[in-house]
Formats: C-alpha cells, sequence, structure tokens
C-alpha cells in the first residue's frame, strides 16, 4: 500500500491541535512563545505536506489520484475515501499556505492578560486560538480530499464548531469591539451554516435512499453509462439541498448576511480564515459535487445561480462603498467576489471554470494580504472605523503601499493574480450569457471604487489627529505580507503551473456533465483571442 | 361415574415449564430488588448505604452478564424464542434493549449513591439527593437529627431495582398482560422516586402526583385498550393477535360474536399507543415531562429520561412490528401526525424555556419524535436504527443530568440558564463535557447524537417518508438553537459575581459523566460495532 499522505496531511494539523490544546498554559513570555511557535511549526509541516501532495500530482493522471479507501460504517455504505483532483490540490496548497500567515498576522491576537506584577493570566486560551486554527485546517484539508458525500459532509459540518468558537471567542479588542455584538455574530454563523447543513443532511440521506452509496466515484461512474437515473423532480430536489448548504457557506446573495457580522466582530486573522479558506469549502463543493452528481440539474437551475451572483457582484461592491468599518468592507468585497466565483462555475463554460478555480486562489491569497494589512492598521490605533484614520502613508510608508497593492489585487489589476481569473470569468461568461456579463464587468469599476476610496481615505490627505502614532510594520509584519505580494505578482504574471494542475480537472467535469464550449459565432478575431487566453492556461 | 367425567373433562393441569436461564437477567434483578428490602429490614442503620449500594450494583452486573452470556450463546439470534409460556420474548431487540438498560442503570445508582454535593457542614453527616425524612427541611434541626442518626432514604435502591426488572420486562413483554404489568411495575417505583428531592420538596411532590395521576390515566387506557384487543383477538398474545388482524387465525367460538370486530381493533389499539407514547412524552401525551423533569431529583430525573424511553420505545416496537404489522395502513398516518407534532413542538417550545432541566426535558420530547420517525419505518433497519439511537441517546442524557448535579449555589443546584452564564470560564473542563452532550443531542457530526439521527432519518427515507425526514431535519435546525444558547451562555457570557460553583464529585459522579462522554465519542467516530450490534439484534420472535 503506498503512503497515504492525504491522511497525514490532514492528520498532522489534527495532532497539532491536541498537541497545541494540552500544553501547560503559559507562565511568563517563553512559555507564552512556545505555545505559539509549536502550532506554527504543525502548520509549516502541513505546508510541506501540501507541497508534497502537489509535487506528486499528475495534471493528466487519473481523475482522482493519491487515493485512499477503507470501510467507516458498513452498515450505511459508508467510506473513509479520499483522493484529489486539481482543484483539490490547489485549493490544499492555498490552505497550506494560508494558514501559517494568519498565525503570523495573529500571534498577538489572543495574547494572555498581564496584571500588575506581570503575573500571567493562568488559562489555556492562547493556545486554544491556535489549536482551534489548526483544527479548522484539519477539517478543512479533509474536506477537500474527500471524495465520498459523506465523509465530506461530516467535515463541513464539524469544521462550524472550531470556527464558532474561534469568532465567538476571541475578540479584536478594538474600538466599537463589543462581546454581544459578537456572540451575535458567532452565533449567526452557526445557525445560518447549521441550516444549510441539516438541509443538506436531508440530500445527502435522499442520495442515499436513491443510489445506496456515498461514493463519488461509482455514483459518477453510474450516472455516466447510464446504469443510474434520477428522475428529474429527485434530481432538483437533491441538488437544491445540496447547493442550499455550499450557498450559505460560500456565499451566495441572498444567504449572504452572517459573513458581514462574523467577519466585522473576528479577529483580522479569523476573518481571513473564514473568507479564504472556509468559505472555499463551499465553491469547492458547488463543483465537486453539484456539478458531478447533478448535472441535468445543475443546467436547469444555472440561470438562475448565474442571476443571483450578479445581483451579489452589485450588491456586495455596493454596499462596499458605503461601509463606515474596514472588515466589514472587506467582507462585502468578498461578496461580490463570491459572486464572481460562482458565475464562473455555473457559466459552464471552460474558460468561465477554470477562472473560478483560478479565482479561489486569487481571491485567497489577494483578500489576505488586504485585510492582515489592514489588520496590523487597525491594531496600531485600535479602531476598525474609517473615520479614524487618514495620512496614514506620512507616517507608516510601507503599510500604506503593501495596502495598496493588495487592495489594487482586490480590483484586478493587470499583472496582479485577481486580473487573470476575473477575466476568465468574465469571458467564459459572456460566451454563454453575454447580457450578464456585460452587467458582472460593472462589480470591476465598483472594485475599484471601493478600494481607491478605502485608500484615499485613511492612507491619503494630512495625518489625522491619532494617527501620528501609527508605526510602520514590523519585521513580523513584513514576513506576512512580503511573500504574500510576492505570491500575487507570481500568480499575475505566470499563472500557468496553478492553470496546468486545474484545467484537466475542468474539462473533466465539463466532460461529464456532457457539456461544451458555446461554438464560437462572432469574428474570427474575438474568438482567437478567446482561444488564446485558455491557450495560455494549457 | 360422575366423578370420573369430570376428571376426563377437565385435562390434568401441570405445572408450567419455565425457562429459568432465559429469564435470569430479569431474575436477577428482582432478586436484588427483594434481597434490598430484606437488608432494609434488618441491616443495622449505619451499613445500609454501602450494603444496599453493593446488592444494586452486584444484581445488575449478574444481570449484565447473564445478558450477555444469552447473546453470545445464540439467543439473540438463532436460539431466539418465548419464554414462560409465550409471556417473555428472549430475543435480538429484548437483550440489546435490556443490555442497554442495565447499564444505564448501573450509572444511575452511582449518582443515586453520590453523598459528596450537599454540604456536609449543615447536616452534621453525608447526605444525598434525597430526603432522609418526608418532614425533615433541608438545614433544619429536624435533618441534622435524621442525617447524624443515620436515616438516609437508602430504600430508593429497592425500589430503582423494581423500576429496572419491570423496564427489563417491558420490552420483551410478549403478551399485552405482561405488558402491562411489566408497565405498572416499573412506573410505581419511579412515582415514589420523584418525590423525594432533599430540595425543593413541594416541587417534588407536586411532579410526584402529577406523574402519579397523568400516568395512573395513561395505564387506564392502556388496560382498556388491552381488553379491547382481547375482544376483537380472543388472545393477548402478540403474536396471535397479528394472525388474527392478518386473517389467518382460527377464532374461537365462544368470542366469534366480538372477534373480527374492527372498531374494538381500531379503538383498542389507539388506546395502547396512548399508554405507550405517554410514557415516551410524544405530543400531545408530554405535558407531564417538564414538570416531572424539573421536580424530580436530578439523578432520578436522569434516570427515568433514559431508561424508560428505552424499555417504553421497546414496547412499542415490538407492539407494532409484532402484533399490528397488518394495520400499519392505519397507525402510520397517525403515527406520522404524532411524530411532526412532537418534533415540532419539542424543539419550538424548549427555545423558551429558562430552566436547564426544563430545557432538557423538552429537548427530550424533541428526541421522541426523531426516534418516532425511525419507528414508522416499519423494517428491519428502522428497528436497529432505533434501538442505536436509544442507545447512543440515553447515555448522553445520563452525562448531561450528571452535570447537572454539579452546578450548585447555595439552594442546592442552580438550575436557571442565567445562572450558567460564563461557567466556561469557571470550570472550562466541565462547560466543555456539558457541550460536547449538547451537540450530542444537536446532532453534530462526530457526535453520537448525528450517527443516531442520520439511522433513523435514513431508515425513515428509505421507508418512504421523506416529508418526515424534511420536518425531522428542519426542528433539528430549531433544536440546535436553544442547545447552542446554551453553549454561547456559558463560554461567551462574562460569569456573575454570585454565579454558581461546580462542586467537585465523587468519583461515583465523575465516572458517570466520564462514561457518558466516551459513550458519545466513540458512538460519534467509530460506531461500526454497535451499528453491526443493533442490526443484528433487529429481529423480533414471534
Amino acid at each position: 500500500m503506498s503512503f497515504p499522505i492525504l491522511t497525514v496531511a490532514a492528520a498532522l494539523p489534527a495532532v497539532g491541535a491536541v498537541l497545541t490544546a494540552a500544553l501547560p498554559p503559559a507562565t511568563n513570555t517563553r512559555s507564552r512563545d512556545r505555545n505559539k511557535v509549536v502550532p506554527l511549526l504543525f502548520s509549516l509541516g502541513t505546508l510541506v505536506l501540501a507541497c508534497v501532495v502537489a509535487a506528486r500530482y499528475q495534471p493528466h493522471g487519473a481523475r482522482y489520484q493519491m487515493t485512499e479507501n477503507h470501510s467507516w460504517i458498513p452498515q450505511f455504505g459508508i467510506n473513509y475515501s479520499l483522493g484529489v483532483d486539481g482543484l483539490g490540490v490547489v485549493l490544499i496548497l492555498l490552505t497550506g499556505v494560508l494558514v501559517p500567515f494568519v498565525m503570523l498576522a495573529s500571534w498577538h491576537d489572543a495574547d494572555p492578560v498581564v496584571d500588575d506584577s506581570g503575573t500571567f493570566e493562568r488559562n489555556r486560551r492562547t493556545q486554544g486560538f491556535f489549536a482551534l486554527i489548526l483544527a479548522v485546517e484539519a477539517m478543512v484539508v479533509i474536506a477537500f480530499e474527500a471524495t465520498d458525500v459523506f465523509l465530506f459532509y461530516v467535515f463541513f459540518e464539524a469544521m462550524l464548531i472550531p470556527m464558532y468558537f474561534l469568532i465567538g471567542g476571541f475578540g479584536d479588542r478594538t474600538k466599537g469591539e463589543d462581546a454581544r455584538q459578537r456572540s451575535y455574530a458567532a452565533v449567526k454563523f452557526l445557525l445560518y451554516n447549521l441550516l444549510g447543513g441539516l438541509v443538506m443532511l436531508a440530500a445527502v440521506i435522499g442520495l442515499y435512499t436513491i443510489t445506496h452509496t456515498f461514493s463519488l466515484v461509482s455514483i459518477t461512474t453510474a450516472l455516466q453509462n447510464g446504469s443510474l437515473h434520477f428522475s428529474s423532480t429527485a434530481e432538483n430536489a437533491l441538488f437544491l439541498g445540496f447547493m442550499f448548504a455550499f450557498a450559505v457557506k460560500a456565499p451566495l446573495w441572498p444567504l449572504h448576511t452572517w459573513l458581514p457580522n462574523a467577519m466585522g466582530e473576528a479577529t483580522p486573522g479569523v476573518a481571513v480564515l473564514i473568507t479564504a479558506v472556509v468559505d472555499k469549502v463551499g465553491t469547492f463543493a458547488m463543483l465537486r459535487f453539484c456539478l458531478q452528481l447533478f448535472p441535468q440539474a445543475s443546467k436547469t437551475f444555472a440561470p438562475a445561480i448565474l442571476v443571483l451572483s450578479v445581483i451579489g457582484i452589485l450588491y456586495g461592491a455596493l454596499l462596499a462603498v458605503g461601509q463606515k468599518d474596514i472588515k466589514r468592507l472587506v467582507a462585502y468585497a468578498s461578496i461580490s467576489h463570491f459572486g464572481f466565483i460562482i458565475l464562473g462555475i455555473f457559466a459552464l463554460t471552460s474558460q468561465g471554470q477554470s477562472g473560478a478555480e483560478l479565482y479561489m486562489v486569487n481571491h485567497g491569497v489577494s483578500t489576505a494580504a488586504w485585510l492582515l494589512v489592514a489588520g496590523f492598521l487597525m491594531s496600531r490605533r485600535g479602531s476598525r472605523l474609517i473615520a479614524d484614520y487618514g495620512g496614514v502613508q506620512k507616517v507608516a510608508p510601507i503599510m500604506a503601499g503593501t495596502f495598496l497593492v493588495g487592495g489594487l489585487a482586490i480590483l484586478s489589476l493587470p499583472g496582479l493574480g485577481p486580473f487573470v481569473s476575473e477575466f476568465l470569468v468574465l469571458v467564459g461568461t459572456f460566451e454563454r450569457y453575454p447580457a450578464l456579463g456585460i452587467v458582472a464587468t460593472a462589480g470591476i469599476v465598483l472594485a475599484a471604487l471601493y478600494v481607491l476610496v478605502l485608500y484615499q481615505r485613511t492612507m491619503t490627505g494630512p495625518v489625522k489627529p491619532g494617527n501620528e502614532g501609527v508605526g510602520d510594520l514590523k519585521a513580523r509584519e513584513l514576513v506576512v505580507v512580503a511573500p504574500l505580494i510576492a505570491l500575487l505578482l507570481v500568480l499575475g504574471v505566470y499563472p500557468k503551473p496553478i492553470a496546468d494542475i486545474v484545467n484537466p480537472s475542468v474539462n473533466q467535469t465539463l466532460s461529464q456533465m456532457g457539456q461544451s464550449d458555446p461554438t464560437p459565432h462572432l469574428t474570427s478575431a474575438h474568438s482567437n483571442a478567446a482561444t488564446t487566453t485558455t491557450g495560455g492556461g494549457q | 361415574m360422575t366423578g370420573m367425567t369430570l376428571a376426563a373433562a377437565i385435562p390434568p393441569i401441570s405445572a408450567p415449564h419455565i425457562e429459568y436461564l432465559q429469564l435470569s437477567p430479569m431474575l436477577a434483578v428482582f432478586g436484588a430488588a427483594l434481597v434490598g428490602i430484606l437488608a432494609e429490614a434488618f441491616v443495622p442503620r449505619r451499613h445500609r448505604y454501602t450494603t444496599q449500594i453493593g446488592i444494586a450494583l452486584a444484581g445488575l452486573a449478574a444481570s449484565f452478564g447473564l445478558i450477555l452470556y444469552l447473546a453470545v450463546d445464540g439467543y439473540a439470534t438463532n436460539k431466539a424464542d418465548l419464554a414462560a409460556m409465550g409471556a417473555v420474548a428472549v430475543d435480538g431487540p429484548s437483550l440489546f434493549l435490556q443490555g442497554v438498560i442495565t447499564l444505564v442503570a448501573v450509572v444511575a445508582v452511582l449518582q443515586f449513591a453520590e453523598r459528596r454535593l450537599e454540604p456536609r457542614s449543615g447536616t452534621g453527616a453525608a447526605v444525598d439527593a434525597f430526603a432522609p425524612e418526608a418532614a425533615a427541611v433541608p438545614g433544619s434541626d429536624a435533618e441534622r437529627r435524621a442525617a447524624t442518626s443515620g436515616h438516609a432514604t437508602t430504600e430508593i435502591y429497592p425500589l430503582t431495582m423494581f423500576a429496572v426488572g419491570g423496564m427489563l420486562l417491558f420490552p420483551a413483554a410478549s403478551d399485552l398482560l405482561t405488558m402491562f404489568v411489566a408497565l405498572e411495575v416499573f412506573s410505581l417505583p419511579l412515582y415514589l422516586l420523584c418525590a423525594l428531592a432533599r430540595r425543593r420538596r413541594l416541587l417534588s411532590q407536586e411532579a410526584a402526583v402529577k406523574y402519579f395521576l397523568l400516568g395512573a390515566f395513561s395505564s387506564a387506557f392502556f388496560l382498556f385498550g388491552l381488553a379491547l384487543v382481547y375482544g376483537y383477538a380472543g388472545s393477548v398474545q402478540l403474536s396471535r393477535i397479528a394472525d388474527v388482524v392478518e386473517g389467518k387465525a382460527t377464532i374461537t367460538p365462544a368470542l366469534a360474536q366480538t372477534t373480527g370486530n374492527d372498531v374494538l381493533l381500531l379503538i383498542g389499539l389507539a388506546m395502547l399507543g396512548v399508554g405507550l407514547l405517554f410514557k415516551v412524552g410524544a405530543v400531545p401525551f408530554h405535558m407531564w415531562t417538564p414538570d416531572v423533569y424539573q421536580g424530580a431529583p436530578t439523578p432520578v430525573t436522569g434516570f427515568m429520561a433514559s431508561a424508560t424511553k428505552v424499555a417504553a420505545f421497546g414496547a412499542m416496537l415490538r407492539l407494532l412490528y409484532v402484533a399490528f404489522p397488518g394495520l400499519s395502513w392505519d397507525w402510520r398516518p397517525v403515527l406520522w401526525g404524532v411524530a411532526i407534532l412532537t418534533m415540532v413542538a419539542g424543539a419550538i417550545i424548549a427555545v423558551t424555556q429558562t430552566d436547564v432541566k426544563r430545557l432538557l426535558a423538552y429537548s427530550s420530547v424533541a428526541h421522541a419524535g426523531f426516534i418516532l420517525t425511525g419507528v414508522i419505518a416499519l423494517d428491519r433497519s428502522g428497528l436497529g436504527a432505533v434501538m442505536f439511537y436509544l442507545a447512543a441517546y440515553s447515555f448522553v442524557t445520563l452525562g448531561a443530568f450528571a452535570v447537572v448535579t454539579l452546578v450548585r449555589d447555595a439552594d442546592g443546584e442552580a438550575t436557571h440558564l442565567s445562572r450558567w452564564a460564563g461557567l466556561g470560564r469557571r470550570s472550562p473542563l466541565l462547560a466543555a463535557v456539558f457541550a460536547l452532550f449538547l451537540l450530542a443531542f444537536a446532532g453534530i457530526p462526530l457526535t453520537s447524537g448525528f450517527t443516531g439521527k442520520f439511522a433513523v432519518f435514513q431508515a425513515a427515507s428509505g421507508s418512504g417518508a421523506t416529508a418526515l425526514v424534511i420536518v425531522g431535519v428542519l426542528s433539528s435546525a430549531v433544536a440546535a438553537f436553544f442547545y447552542i444558547r446554551v453553549i454561547v451562555l456559558m463560554f461567551f457570557s462574562d460569569p456573575r459575581a454570585d454565579g454558581p460553583t461546580v462542586a467537585v464529585p465523587s468519583p461515583l459522579t465523575g465516572a458517570a459523566i466520564g462514561l457518558g462522554a466516551v459513550v458519545t465519542v466513540v458512538l460519534g467516530v467509530a460506531p461500526e460495532y454497535f451499528l453491526h450490534l443493533a442490526n443484528q439484534a433487529s429481529l423480533f420472535v414471534r
């Protein structure tokens, strides 16, 4: 039997979480740092394993690779079966990259309270914070690997618990921070996602009643060779059950309202974890489960979902423009971006889906860069209100510069990662639904507005009273920001490695659905341009 | 001449053949109960406490050992048969549920025996959760005198043993009369146990009276239903009733007038159903649960909430699956309605509760609804799923109520929810364990609650009850809300300055909570073996 690399990649952070939680509580600065270095090392170890997975993956090999299969609950036909496709590999890599940065950026967010005599408050709060992050990482990784519907469901639901404690238990210690608001946000997060998950549970049970298996591979094979056939009512109902859960998680308008609360109240690091990592499970699952298990229903509902996602793009962007709170602004920007991702997925064209998959990576990296720098800024001033800032670039030029680069990535400036993916999504959408493509493009304009206005208000102009003492980025913060910005540049200039991994699985998904790209019917010059764009990724 | 004719007419009455081995699990428990009564009469006061606990635990251990022996010996599968002239069925479901009940009872006895929670200072001697004398108010001189002179309600142990014996018999009873006797044998001691709380005496006595009156009503319903069904079928034997329902039996001439009268059958079945639905606490027969759960001493509540439910669902399964499967077109729609009402009402009313014990009471109502969805499946997978659910649920319940006994202030247990604020900051471990139980109640994956819920919903869906599954899932979402509210309260609210303290329990309660937590996690993460066991056991003998 080959080495179970996928299990190990998920188990390492899980072991790290348990170990971190079990460390003795900090009594001085040294033991406090030890309690944070241990989880950081585990997350770096996971990153190494994620790289190994990516290196072993052969883009043109089998659909699912490095598979593992063990019986778990045979009474219900549930297997512990893992396997990765291109998208899974890329997202595991994204998770592996982002978690260490999130930890470093949140280094002091959960520090123990020290009283006047220098004694540490003796509890496990600090290490609990890092243990929870590792637990979330473990569950997210296994969700990206699961090829058993039930196994996926279990971790899709279970990851709510550590997330809930991360949101509700650790505030960001800034002005306007309110324990009641925070616990409200945590509960709202949990209830929305739990409701989504339970509706999905009904669909999971229904799927089992019809197919008598949970294996993604057996179901898709049976669907393709015709030995299994859903009645269209059943397929539609099951699709909606799954899609509801993923649309809450992703989040798709109008199921998005939990996200601004959760991201607004959580620490910046946890907010990045929510939007850049955990929410990706939702869009990932749309591609892996909705499209593959229910191809017909996906086609039936695609127009409706596309309309919702375009509404989400515009709505999120418009509300982002009007926000007074930096973190809520980022949250609404994310809602807009998730609209783009879902648009790309359900346009059902190869450019659209490649774009959506690249978008998941780019959105993760760019939001992390943007929001973490914003977090450093907020931690200095102790406020998350835009109105409290002004002229920061005069006192903290490096911070202002990195904040600008992060923001430019968010607004899809050519040369930075998100541009490639956003362009592909729009092209892919335009091919089949020109009107929606055109309307969605307005989202880009609005993105420029909310990013630049935020920059202008906080960074430019005369130094606002209270901002004089804002220090520039420290070494730890630079270690967080510099690699992320480098990554954005690489992804913007040379996205080929990621595209190479992703594209074959996009084509497989579409061919499984019996969906081909619409024949170009515009002038030859235009269609050539479109082909060249995808050609770059093949 | 005439004497000879008579002798020929009356067949000789021979002693019935009793299979003592098959009945031995019940006999062991009843034996322990009788020995316990003798101990109460003859053992000196000072030694009664230890003696009674020893007897009870020995009886339960013996019973569990015998159940294991019977199961291993094949009485759960190929040797499954009726014993005691067809009055008791010794088969897979009986042995599985009896095993669960004895284990639950062991944990319950451990909690009854807990004497370290009540402060010694006021009483001069260690006291438990039960009133030493009916008139001795907690903290009064009378109570101090009673406690120091060694008066204690050690009779709870024999009472518990009788209740357990009845519960063992209830799901195994294969004729309606035995079922009724078992129902009474386990109900009467429970009424008494409810009234024995040391603190909040009036609430406890009120609970007992309510439970007794309503319970007596439901018993009367059951008995009347029994009589009507006898009129219909000419027999109280479940298998014989099934034959008559399916039209396969020859009719006794003496009862020819009533036999086959569907009116008798339908009304009779409905009345039997009322009796059983009362015991499981299904809507609209759930009114007693919150009051009784709140008023009874918490260890008793835990025992009642878990073991009674196991026994009553066992009996309901046997009644519906053995005697009335031929009538499923009539009872299934009714149970559909009851299940939906129970799930929805239990979950929604629980949202407004402010007392932990009442909250858990309404949650148990909602869970009765979830279990009913499995009962409705009327197939092997439904039976296995319900049995698994019962096993999983009872240990979570025991554990949760055991935690409730630990959170105390000067007036005893602090059950008002507002008092639980910030518990997670004061004693994170206890709060974490309680959170685990709440998550299991809510059915979060990787806990036993999820596996159980999945099993019953899957069985229901397999039998075509999709609508039930959807209602179940939606009420789970509502239910999750109030479980999570408690978690929020414990972890994210600031502790009150005058908040309750967490008593340090003796190893007895510690063991109960620990066992509950272990079972919750094991049945959630690696349920394979136990699901297999439940599935294997899921065949009734007729």
